[in-house]
């Protein structure tokens, strides 16, 4: 019972990792730069879709799409301001303009929807039923289904359409896919809604199994980048199931050896990981070409 | 010569008056108050009721003309997040910049004993009117300036023991615990309360403040066989194990510190919010003394948002700041003067006191910085969005 109850636990909270995490793989494909605040984007998610659907009333999926939208929107300014202004003269201040715009956004949050944490209880997301003699929530196994398939679909996009290999074609050479008509500019500011998208469905996921307030994406957010690298940031598929190694990792650590281990075993494997394979499980070394 | 010596007395007695205002002036000017304390983030609830508590009782204090020979007082508020460095910070701000004469703490454990060496360092009065951490009393120091208004997790821990053997009949419990400063705390007391009962525990688990699934920690208990848990932690962690219990139909007793009236429980932990116990020091609800109704009438009158007793929560945090705010009155008017270590010998001099929580006699001591023990608890839960005395509502 103790190791399925992990295993259970461990994959709902590994897809919010591995989905966050996608973000990363997004922007980081086309553009090689990150929003490193994703864990602001997370919280916005549901942070929105708490006001529509339950300070506004509406029904939860318009309340939710349009979330989803403005978080889109969100991720679009994260590019434009805190990104393309550093990355096009070459520097890396983006690191630091993406963390410090995460910051305003999670204090906007603070003085705008106030300062304690709110319950956003869905119909459909409460109650459990019984599995292998464990309970379980409806969002846990639904949440690493979202996750898969969104990493799968990612996957076809990237390798099966027209758009989705203009934009590999741009990370792999920017002036070439310029030339062959590319917008480039555009191509990255996509990735930015994309990725700020994943993140705001992860928040709209986990708010109902969590509670909603302005800094509940920010340890998300870290484990999350940890997740990335781990994964080896360049794969949709090594990143989540990057994610949903290192929450079933978490929860068995927890399970089997007690929860005061639980942070420093889990970051020391990741450390661990990192030494014997630099590119993470599922990435692959850069050749640069001189 | 004398036309000099005229001259200068001349002017002095004509300065004279002119200085007059001025001594006068200072002897109006506000005692200032300080209250360092979570005004936002998860336990922003609880930092409002404590500035409530003080507030009314600063309003009462002013209407009778102050202490001192007509001095009122006057409360500046600084926001510590829950952050131990922050509350550093704005303790330095209020001691040493705005100079206030007593400095009042907060909810979280870990930023009053922050704060704690400050104060002792500084020989500034630091009272306590939430965080209930063992240590923060009881922090060795030669001269200590720190006294409470509040619960003491040791005998909380002792009272926590005693409800689930005579409540629930328990005898296996475990510990589900937040993991800092104010859980390693609990962890001591819960150990040696049931020591010295002969007793061990089913298990201790730990868990994190912003965890969302606490499964396998309750799982880890369940399997060692634990009858009930002892649970500490804030509102919003204590809200994550009771939706944990549930998704995992598992209803044991909960008998709890008092973390989850900080704020909106019944709202963040569902339907099963009732299952969780949990000590408080006052409850407004149920026959109140002459005290409680003029707190209630005066919250009333001031807060537009209190309309009766389940408007005032968390109840504690209003109570422990009201009765702390009137006991420091009475240990500032004792020591005539706004000197620390004055006030804090004033502190031990308090006589008897009707208070809120209830009748004061000698409620300090050189060896006792409590003013409260566990004889004062009351065990309540949440009822519809209402902390409730147990058993009064179904």
């Amino acid at each position: 019972m103790l190791i399925t109850s992990a295993l259970i636990s461990g994959l709902g909270l590994g897809s919010m990792y591995g989905l966050l995490a996608l973000g990363f793989y997004i922007t980081y494909s086309v553009s090689s730069t990150v929003n490193f605040a994703q864990g602001s984007s997370m919280m916005l998610g549901a942070v929105l879709a708490y006001t529509f659907a339950v300070t506004l009333g509406w029904p939860f999926l318009p309340a939710a799409l349009l979330a989803l939208a403005l978080c889109a929107v969100y991720g679009m300014l994260v590019e434009i301001v805190a990104v393309r202004p550093f990355a096009r003269r070459g520097s890396n201040a983006w690191l630091m303009a993406t963390v410090a715009l995460g910051i305003i956004a999670d204090n906007v949050v603070l003085f705008t929807f106030g300062k304690e944490p709110r319950g956003f209880t869905m119909p459909w997301a409460t109650g459990s039923f019984q599995l292998f003699g464990i309970g379980v929530s409806p969002l846990q196994l639904a949440i690493p289904a979202l996750g898969l398939s969104l990493a799968g679909a990612l996957h076809l996009f990237s390798r099966r359409t027209r758009l989705g290999k203009a934009l590999l074609a741009v990370v792999q050479n920017a002036d070439a896919a310029r030339l062959m008509g590319i917008n480039v500019p555009l191509a990255i500011l996509l990735a930015y809604a994309a990725s700020t998208m994943f993140a705001g469905a992860a928040g709209i996921m986990i708010a109902p199994l969590f509670n909603v307030h302005s800094d509940m994406g920010t340890l998300f957010g870290l484990k999350a980048f940890a997740v990335a690298i781990l994964g080896g940031i360049t794969s949709a598929w090594g990143v989540m199931i990057a994610g949903l190694l290192f929450g079933i990792t978490e929860a068995l650590i927890t399970a089997l050896l007690g929860s005061a281990y639980t942070q420093v075993l889990s970051f020391a494997l990741v450390i661990v990981v990192l030494a014997f394979m630099p590119n993470g499980l599922f990435g692959r070394a850069e050749v640069k070409k001189v | 010569m004398l036309a000099r010596r005229t001259f200068i007395a001349l002017a002095l007695a004509a300065a004279l008056p002119a200085a007059l205002p001025v001594t006068s002036a200072y002897a109006q000017q506000p005692i200032k108050i300080g209250l360092v304390t979570a005004l936002s983030g998860q336990s922003a609830r609880a930092g409002e009721a404590i500035t409530r508590g003080l507030q009314v009782a600063i309003d009462e204090l002013n209407a009778k003309g102050g202490v001192l020979g007509g001095r009122k007082f006057e409360l500046v508020r600084r926001d510590d997040e829950a952050t131990p460095a922050k509350g550093v910070i704005a303790a330095r701000e209020l001691l040493f910049k705005e100079k206030v004469a007593v400095l009042f703490g907060g909810l979280d454990t870990p930023v009053s004993l922050a704060i704690v060496p400050i104060v002792n360092e500084a020989k500034m009065p630091f009272v306590g009117p939430w965080a209930a951490g063992t240590g923060i009393t009881k922090n060795g120091a030669k001269e200590n300036y720190v006294f409470r208004v509040s619960a003491v997790d040791e005998i909380v821990n002792k009272a926590m023991l005693a409800y689930a053997q005579k409540t629930f009949n328990s005898k296996n419990c475990g510990m589900i615990l937040v993991n800092n400063p104010w859980g390693e705390s609990n962890e001591k007391g819960l150990m040696a309360a049931l020591g010295a009962k002969g007793l061990k525990p089913a298990g201790i688990e730990k868990f994190e403040g912003n965890d969302v699934d606490v499964v396998p920690q309750l799982t880890r208990l369940k399997s060692a066989g634990a009858d009930c848990l002892f649970l500490v932690g804030n509102v919003g962690p204590s809200a994550q194990v009771v939706k944990s219990l549930d998704r995992m139909g598992w209803k044991p007793p909960v008998v709890s510190h008092w973390g989850p009236a900080g704020g909106r429980f019944t709202e963040l932990a569902g339907p099963s919010a009732p299952m969780v116990h949990f000590v408080q020091t006052y409850s407004f609800f149920g026959k109140q003394t002459p005290v409680g109704e003029k707190v209630l009438k005066a919250l009333m009158a001031k807060y537009p948002d209190i309309k009766g007793p389940g408007d005032v929560t968390p109840a504690v945090g209003v109570a422990n700041a009201y009765d702390g705010m009137m006991l420091t009155a009475l240990a500032i008017q004792n020591a005539g003067k706004l000197d620390g270590p004055a006030i804090r010998e004033g502190y031990y001099r308090i006589g008897s006191h009707a208070g809120l929580i209830k009748n004061y006699d000698k409620p300090f001591s050189a060896t006792n910085h409590d003013a409260v023990n566990e004889n004062d608890y009351v065990w309540t839960q949440f009822i519809d969005h209402q902390i409730l005395p147990v058993g009064m509502k179904k």
